[in-house]
């Protein structure tokens, strides 16, 4: 299926391009934040509760100070003077929201085993590091509120000045009356619960922080291992009182965010004000147990979906309440990450009513946030998963379900149930070509022959067909949803004397490949060698203007910000290219690098030519400045609606419970690709971490609030061992929403994977009874699940 | 005490506290800074180098035990001509993204493909499975492999 209305012509953008990025990745030459060189550094290290409910009733650092190396130790309240604000919540979603005091050093109370309670400085990490282990909190332990349904009850609350475990309470229900109606008149009325489990994002480079000061000016460059450089400088400022214009933030090489490092956290601010105490530059490297409970974890949801239909299977209503588990503080966007999803739960069906309602509580468990597609994947699963059951009530198959019911292609643009305009959708193909990838009645055969058989081998298949609102976001749209900051990208194209450019981008990438899709973009549009075409980011004093990256948007935003400050670079040029031919701007062509009077094939200038015009600026038109440069920022009138259908295949072994994936299929549509190679990449990494929610992964906490699988030996980040090769095809739906046509992959992935295979898993033990495996679906899951429903022992 | 390893293809040393670990000696103590940390439990292998040929994790190793041993690290594979075949392939097969397992895995799959002959895209995710990566879901980086294997 091959793209007919792509606006490039350039013959760069669309075609596979390798990576730019890749050398200095590939040879060590990169330098992540904790490869910076930083001669007189002090290293600070976290003294952290080990419980996740305890009084702090005394701290004893005298050991510790004695330790060869250690320079200082300092506790919440010796810090507490130095912050001009708690750390930031940006997403108040109500007016009465509840948001307990997040101070970088907990004070008095420490509210999850890692919040931190004081801080080691030393001339070194090890120093630090045996600093801590002679610091004597003497701690009160208090019962924790571990379960959501637990904090909901507020049998014991956690923030007494809150007066409550519930943050907050919100609700999306467009037509109350005509949601009542559709279930009372409801044929198939299905009602399914869903627990998503606590995940922890766990990019490969944990966390890190160095601050540099200069005392004598007031300057500050903070470098952080963040996703979001823009953004943290104002929240950074807001927090410490430092003001904006002195400090600059960078983000150096990121090794990978998936959403955890889209905040602002503790240990930037606690690095900040002691370079400012001691006057030398401090830094922080966090070690990867700390990043099990420091950094914040993702989903943490109960869901209940009710679906109503008529007799045809055809959906007159949905209805869904969710139960989200903020944990013990609210972090940056962590109470908007619901509201991400609350406009999916009917899926890429045509709906008339819908109804969404979300209560947040507090535990006492590391806090919650955006993780990798941040209230979609939840959605998403909700919905796929009980279509599914739908089917069963219906009784057709999973396929025929979802094509009764995809909101049908002449209905775009659609006005959602929820309140959205679905920009551009085509659902029907990418069903039909997922099954022949997976050869969908064969396999339906060969499960059929394996249960005719009594094989113990289970053999089960998965839909899931997704559309996911992404390109975060319009600034009014936020504004509606009271998040605190806007939606906008910035682009500045700088065409140098030479005809080298320079692109400088908001969108901060940390992994996605922007400085060669930037590229490739500028270069196919201008006819100049991606090659000469240098992408600036992450540095706000290369890049002052920005959003950063997150809720893939950056290509749909940033890239929009990016064609359209493009289009003004060339503007500029044509008028200097028709002063320099003496023609009308009006006359002139541009094409390959080239302005040429129209009719006039041999009156030309190249662009070349024109910019060192520019430059020298010995004879421009009257009034017009020297230089070739223009800069946008744009803020989208809409969001892009990516969409698809993925099909896993899994053989569940009945007698051990170990579910194996087989073969997996996923036909995606993100409208125009710019570099097939970088969507590719963005699904496999994608669907590979969808995939490890349902089979692998799980933040496992005891009743205590222990995190039981605080490292990598325990928490089961997928290896290649586990993984297999996947199948991958497209189709083309431009977004008519912007002039490229495009829409966001980096989530895609992540948000259909999940409910595929669970639905995979479910579809192999339904004949047991069996019509919900609890996530994710581990052998011992598994077995239970059976157990449970009288099977095999 | 003072440790001296040959690190790619030189001789360097350095006084170090005996706890040193082998991939703090090599990041702190001689600058080498490309060979990453990624875990605390030897799991997910961004530490990965070749001691002597065969790759190890160096974050599982005092610099103390490697004191007169051979080490190469992901700034040794690179040449005047060019990236290592290894790399090359990572580059060609879009088997990287944020890159920060990437020298890690490169050095395992290295160590990999001089260990055994006739790999195959089994063999590779068994014989890889002591490296993680979080963004690319192995499916480039066994391609990049078996490609530099041929």
């Amino acid at each position: 299926m091959t793209d007919t209305m792509s606006p490039f012509a350039g013959g760069i953008v669309g075609t596979p391009r390798l990576r730019k990025e890749d050398p200095p990745l590939l040879t060590g030459e990169s330098k992540f934040i904790d490869d910076l060189q930083l001669p007189g550094a002090l290293w600070i290290s976290l003294v952290r509760s080990p419980h996740a409910h305890a009084r702090i009733d005394a701290i004893d650092a005298s050991a510790a100070l004695a330790v060869d190396g250690v320079v200082a130790v300092y506790t919440g309240a010796d810090l507490e003077g130095d912050w001009a604000g708690p750390l930031p919540c940006a997403w108040p979603v109500t007016d009465d929201m509840k948001n307990p005091a997040h101070l970088p050093l907990a004070v008095g109370k420490a509210n999850f085993a890692g919040d931190a309670v004081a801080v080691v400085v030393a001339t070194s990490r090890y120093a630090a590091a045996d600093g801590v282990e002679g610091v004597v909190v003497d701690y009160e332990p208090l019962e924790a509120v571990v379960d959501v349904r637990d904090a909901a009850s507020d049998r014991l609350v956690i923030h007494e000045d809150c007066g409550t475990n519930v943050a907050y309470d919100w609700e999306l229900t467009p037509d109350p009356d005509g949601v009542a109606a559709a279930f009372q008149d409801a044929v198939h009325h299905v009602t399914e619960t869903y627990v998503h489990q606590r995940l922890i994002p766990a990019p490969m480079e944990t966390r890190g922080v160095a601050v540099v000061p200069a005392p004598h000016n007031g300057d500050m460059t903070l470098y952080s291992s963040t996703q979001i450089p823009h953004v943290l400088k104002v929240m950074a400022s807001l927090t410490l009182g430092v003001p904006e214009q002195k400090l600059r933030v960078v983000a150096p090489s990121v090794g990978g965010g998936f959403g955890c490092k889209l905040n602002v956290y503790a240990e930037e601010l606690v690095c900040m004000t002691l370079a400012n105490r001691h006057g030398v530059p401090v830094r922080w490297t966090e070690t990867r147990t700390e990043a099990s409970t420091a950094t914040i974890q993702g989903r943490a949801q109960r869901q209940t979906i009710e679906l109503a239909a008529d007799a045809d299977g055809k959906l007159t209503g949905v209805r869904a309440t969710l139960l989200a588990d903020m944990g013990a503080y609210l972090q940056l966007v962590g109470p908007g990450v619901p509201l991400l999803g609350a406009f999916l739960y009917h899926g890429l069906y045509d709906v008339p009513v819908y109804s969404f309602t979300c209560r947040s509580v507090f535990t006492n468990l590391t806090p919650t946030d955006a993780y990798r597609g941040a209230g979609r994947p939840e959605a998403t699963y909700a919905i796929e998963r009980a279509m599914d059951s739908l089917a069963v009530a219906v009784g057709v198959g999973q396929d025929e379900i979802r094509s009764r019911n995809f909101i049908p292609t002449e209905k775009f643009p659609y006005d959602s149930p929820a309140g959205l305009i679905f920009d551009s959708g085509n659902y029907q193909p990418t069903l039909d070509r997922a099954k022949e990838l997976v050869d969908w009645d064969g396999r339906r055969a060969e499960q059929a022959e394996r249960r005719a058989t009594g094989s113990t081998m289970h053999l089960g298949l998965g839909i899931s067909s997704y559309v996911e609102m992404c390109g975060l976001a319009p600034s009014r749209t936020l504004a509606a949803l009271n998040y605190g900051a806007g939606g906008w990208e910035s682009a500045t194209v700088r065409i140098l004397p030479t005809c080298k450019v320079q692109v400088v981008t908001g969108a901060t990438p940390h992994g996605q490949g922007h400085e060669t899709s930037w590229s490739m973009i500028v270069a196919d549009r201008l006819g100049v060698d991606p090659d000469d075409v240098e992408v600036l980011h992450s540095d706000t004093a290369i890049s002052p203007l920005g959003m950063d990256t997150y809720g893939s948007r950056s290509l749909s935003v940033g890239g929009t910000a990016l064609w359209m400050a493009t289009d003004k670079v060339v503007e500029k040029a044509r008028a200097i290219a028709a002063h320099m031919l003496e023609a009308s701007a009006e006359d002139l062509e541009f094409a390959g690098g080239t302005f040429t009077v129209k009719g006039s094939p041999d009156k030309e200038v190249p662009l070349a030519g024109v910019a060192f015009g520019a430059f020298t600026a010995h004879d421009l038109p009257d009034g017009m400045e020297p230089n070739l440069e223009a800069q946008v920022t744009w803020d989208p009138g809409n969001f892009v609606f990516p969409f698809g259908t993925h099909i896993a295949v899994v053989e569940v072994d009945e007698e051990t419970g170990a579910v194996e994936l087989v073969d997996y299929a996923a036909v995606d549509d993100c409208g125009n690709q710019i570099n097939p190679m970088i969507v590719e990449g963005q699904l496999h990494g994608g669907i590979v971490q969808g995939v490890a929610q349902a089979l692998w992964e799980e933040a496992i906490y005891d009743a205590d609030g222990q995190l039981r699988s605080a490292n990598l030996a325990d928490y089961l980040v997928p290896s290649a061992a586990e993984c297999i090769d996947m199948k991958l095809d497209h189709t083309v739906t431009p977004s008519p929403t912007n002039p490229m046509g495009v829409k966001g992959i980096g989530e895609a992935g992540t948000i259909a994977s999940t409910p595929a295979v669970m639905n995979a898993v479910v579809d192999a033990l339904r004949p047991m009874g069996i019509t919900d495996v609890r996530m994710p679906a581990s052998p011992m899951t598994v077995r239970r699940a059976i157990e449970a429903a009288g099977g095999a022992s | 005490m003072e440790v001296s390893v040959t690190v790619n293809g030189t001789g360097r040393s350095a006084d170090v506290e005996p706890r040193t670990l082998l991939v703090h000696y090599l990041r702190d103590d001689l600058g080498l800074t490309g060979t990453n940390i990624g875990c605390d439990t030897s799991s997910c292998g961004a530490c990965t180098v070749l001691v002597d040929g065969r790759s190890a994790k160096s974050c599982t190793l005092l610099a103390a035990q490697v004191d007169g041993a051979e080490v190469t690290t992901i700034e040794g594979l690179a040449t005047a001509d060019g990236l290592h075949p290894m790399q090359q392939a990572f580059h060609e097969c879009h088997a990287l993204q944020c890159g920060y397992c990437t020298p890690g895995m490169v050095m395992a799959a290295v160590s990999l493909v001089d260990e055994y002959d006739d790999l195959d895209a089994a063999g590779v995710r068994v014989g890889l499975e002591g490296n993680l990566c979080r963004c690319t879901g192995y499916q480039n980086i066994v391609r990049a492999v078996l490609a530099a294997s041929e």
